[in-house]
């Protein structure tokens, strides 16, 4: 960043600061580059071969699942701190069913807009991603998340948020994320979302007897990178049902357009309210006063 | 301007007077032995020892939290509830600086001092339960402003008005350091800060309800709204005064030395007109409170034990004390303003301990509980600021005069001379 932006920048921030003393108006434009990537997960293709935790947990540095375990299909698991993402065995009416369980990287993500520091961010390839030297560890993207994705390590000293960021390195450099490349049943697909959702429609109208017609993640939370399909419906894959297909941004978008109008009119009534509230011996001494000078 | 050089005493004589005069303060003044600094001096030390192992080994090893609870008891009451509880000092600012209810001017001082102690205590023990302290500077210094983020408002909030407030207070501190040139310059601050405090109070009052706007799904309908920023700037107007009453209450018990006679004469007054404003401000909220429950479509909800606490907290500890209130304002019965101020108070707690965490991920498997350490801290930032509070109290000039009394009983027009009768500093 050289001189001129950086100033800008600060002049832009300061402005920002001391007009809407910090509240924001841009809460919901949080929109999606055309050529944002994502995934897409079909269910039917999932072996449940936990591939993708090991090659997740080598790829981000962390603990290394035993795969081997069957045991782990007995109750649901969450994400961790230790793993980025989870395979779940589910019973369905099309038999078993697996599924696998990571960051949905939201087109518009809450846990960004929560963030006070951008350190959760919304990057142009699509990934949702967290940057430890800005954040301060209030975990207001917990609080925020719809999916209960972001982890916290409240057992270290020096905590960090963990969670999938869709191997953005990976990504960027042109690669894909290592779940998606080391999936040895294929039922990840990395792409363009919008090519994602085109090549799930085709999946789903070339063989309507196998899928349930239905994307997850094409509009619940207002649409995310991960997309599934499915032959059952999204509940009986453990999918959230209860949340929204309107952006979570949105809802504090009332409130923070709100805060410019209280600012800039409050102190003037408030100031008016002060005037007109003088008591009339005042009013005489500051006149008295002025006369004298 | 040469005036303004000529130093009635030389500056560096003037500086070693205050210095002199403050290190002859710091000493404690009263008995030591009394039953709160038995409590509290444990508890205050406790508490430090707890804070030394959370920073050691992270919140897991003295708190509950979880990854589905990530906000608990530190944030839930001392910063939700304790800031709704320090709103008294935006209220009584306005009615005193901006309405000019001279009425209330003897106990304006006393609430600012509070509302400040309150966000440098409750505000700042956001500090303990933020997992990376050190990059709390991020969302200041402009490297990375959020803001889009509500956090981010409430943020800079705190400490605009913590500003604020301190500078409304300081004309007591250049009093009490005998410093009169100094407190005229600060004096005349105070009506900007006023008004801009009353702003930025209106806001992050109303922004603490709004943090929990994207958590639609996890906090239980009967308590999730659209209105909830609404709702938490209304209730905390009566929340603020219910803690004026009480902290006057126990304030006229314990600092009666302190106190000139017309203060204690002038209080019972007081303390009627801010039972009448908090019944006002209770029936505005409850009707808001009614208009939210039948526009959302709640009543199927009540039949469950979730309706059962939710009308034990809006007709227990809001419809009972509100009724109380204008009963005790009508019959002028000084204890019935003051139970129903204990009880508004126990409302306010549990409206905000229920949003941010009783029914916070109400339907998860595991419930979240405060370890008694995450209490202890708590009581410990309690007392803290109690201990800060009592000091200054028992040194400035809060409860016992306020020049600015005596200011405008002499700064009166002579009738028919126009001439302005002038107060004169008595001399040192």
């Amino acid at each position: 960043m050289n001189r001129r932006r950086f100033l800008n920048a600060l002049g832009v921030a300061g402005a920002t600061a001391v007009v809407t003393g910090g509240g924001e108006v841009e809460a919901s434009t949080v929109v999606a580059p055309p050529n944002a990537c994502g995934v897409l997960v079909d269910t039917t293709l999932c072996a449940g071969c936990r591939n993708c935790e090991v090659v997740c947990a080598e790829t981000n540095g962390l603990q290394i699942p035993d795969i081997d375990d069957e045991s782990v299909f007995e109750a649901e698991r969450a994400t961790s701190e230790t793993q980025w993402t989870v395979v779940n065995r589910y019973e369905t009416d099309a038999g078993e069913v697996f599924r696998k369980t990571q960051c949905m990287h939201c087109i518009q993500p809450a846990c960004a807009s929560a963030c006070l520091t951008k350190a959760m961010l919304k990057t142009d390839e699509g990934p949702v991603i967290w940057r430890e030297d800005k954040c301060m560890g209030c975990r207001y993207c917990m609080i925020s998340c719809p999916f209960d994705v972001p982890k916290f390590e409240y057992h270290s000293a020096v905590p960090k948020i963990q969670k999938c960021v869709m191997c953005w390195d990976r990504i960027r450099e042109g690669g894909q994320p290592a779940c998606v490349e080391n999936c040895p049943g294929e039922a990840l697909t990395f792409g363009k979302r919008t090519e994602l959702i085109r090549e799930a429609r085709r999946r789903i109208h070339t063989a309507p007897e196998d899928y349930h017609d239905h994307i997850y993640g094409e509009h619940e939370a207002a649409g995310s990178g991960f997309l599934y399909i499915g032959a059952v419906p999204p509940e009986q894959l453990g999918l959230r049902t209860n949340v929204r297909t309107d952006s979570y941004p949105e809802l504090t978008k009332g409130f923070l357009y709100s805060v410019p109008v209280i600012l800039t009119l409050w102190p003037a009534l408030l100031l008016a309210l002060s005037r007109a509230t003088r008591k009339q011996e005042e009013i005489a001494v500051r006149q008295i006063e002025g006369g004298e000078r | 301007m040469n005036g303004a050089f000529v130093a009635e005493r030389p500056a560096t004589s003037e500086l070693k007077r205050v210095a002199r005069f403050v290190l002859g303060e710091l000493k404690p003044k009263g008995k030591l032995l009394t039953p709160f600094n038995v409590i509290s001096v444990p508890i205050i030390l406790l508490g430090a020892a707890l804070l030394v192992v959370r920073f050691a080994k992270g919140l897991g090893s003295i708190t509950n939290l979880s990854q589905d609870v990530p906000w608990g008891l530190w944030i839930g009451f001392d910063v939700v509830t304790g800031v709704a509880f320090a709103g008294g000092a935006y209220v009584l600012t306005f009615m005193v600086y901006v309405l000019r209810l001279e009425t209330y001017r003897p106990i304006v001082r006393a609430t600012v001092l509070n509302g400040l102690l309150a966000y440098m205590f409750y505000a700042g023990a956001l500090l303990l339960d933020l997992g990376r302290p050190w990059n709390v500077v991020n969302p200041v210094i402009g490297n990375s402003f959020g803001v889009s983020s509500v956090l981010f408002l409430v943020a800079w909030h705190f400490m605009l008005y913590m500003i604020a407030e301190a500078i409304e207070f300081s004309p007591a501190v250049a009093e009490w350091l005998g410093l009169d040139r100094l407190r005229t310059v600060l004096k005349v601050m105070t009506l900007g800060a006023v008004i801009f405090g009353i702003t930025l109070s209106t806001l992050h009052q109303s922004g603490l309800g709004a943090l929990y706007l994207m958590a639609a799904e996890k906090i239980h309908p009967l308590w999730y709204s659209e209105f909830i920023p609404v709702l938490f700037l209304v209730s905390s107007v009566f929340a603020g005064l219910s803690m004026v009453v009480l902290e006057g209450t126990i304030s006229h018990r314990v600092f009666a030395h302190r106190m000139r006679a017309g203060v204690k004469a002038s209080h019972d007054g007081i303390l009627m007109g801010l039972g009448r404003i908090c019944a006002g401000a209770m029936f505005v909220y409850l009707f808001l409170k009614c208009l939210v429950f039948v526009h959302d479509g709640h009543a199927a909800w009540i039949g469950t034990s979730w309706g059962t606490w939710y009308l034990t907290e809006v007709v227990g500890f809001v419809l009972v004390p509100c009724v109380l209130f204008t009963w005790a304002v009508r019959r002028r019965n000084l204890l019935g303003i003051r139970v129903a101020s204990i009880l508004t108070l126990l409302g306010i707690l549990l409206n905000r301990l229920n949003i941010s965490v009783i029914a916070f991920k109400w339907d998860a498997p595991v419930r979240y509980y405060p370890t008694w350490m995450e209490i202890a801290v708590t009581l410990a930032v309690v007392f803290s600021e109690i201990w800060v509070f009592r000091w200054i109290i028992n040194r400035m000039p809060v409860l016992d005069r306020d020049r600015t009394d005596v200011e405008d009983e002499h700064r009166r027009p002579v009738p028919g001379t126009g001439e302005v009768k002038e107060w004169r500093a008595p001399a040192a």
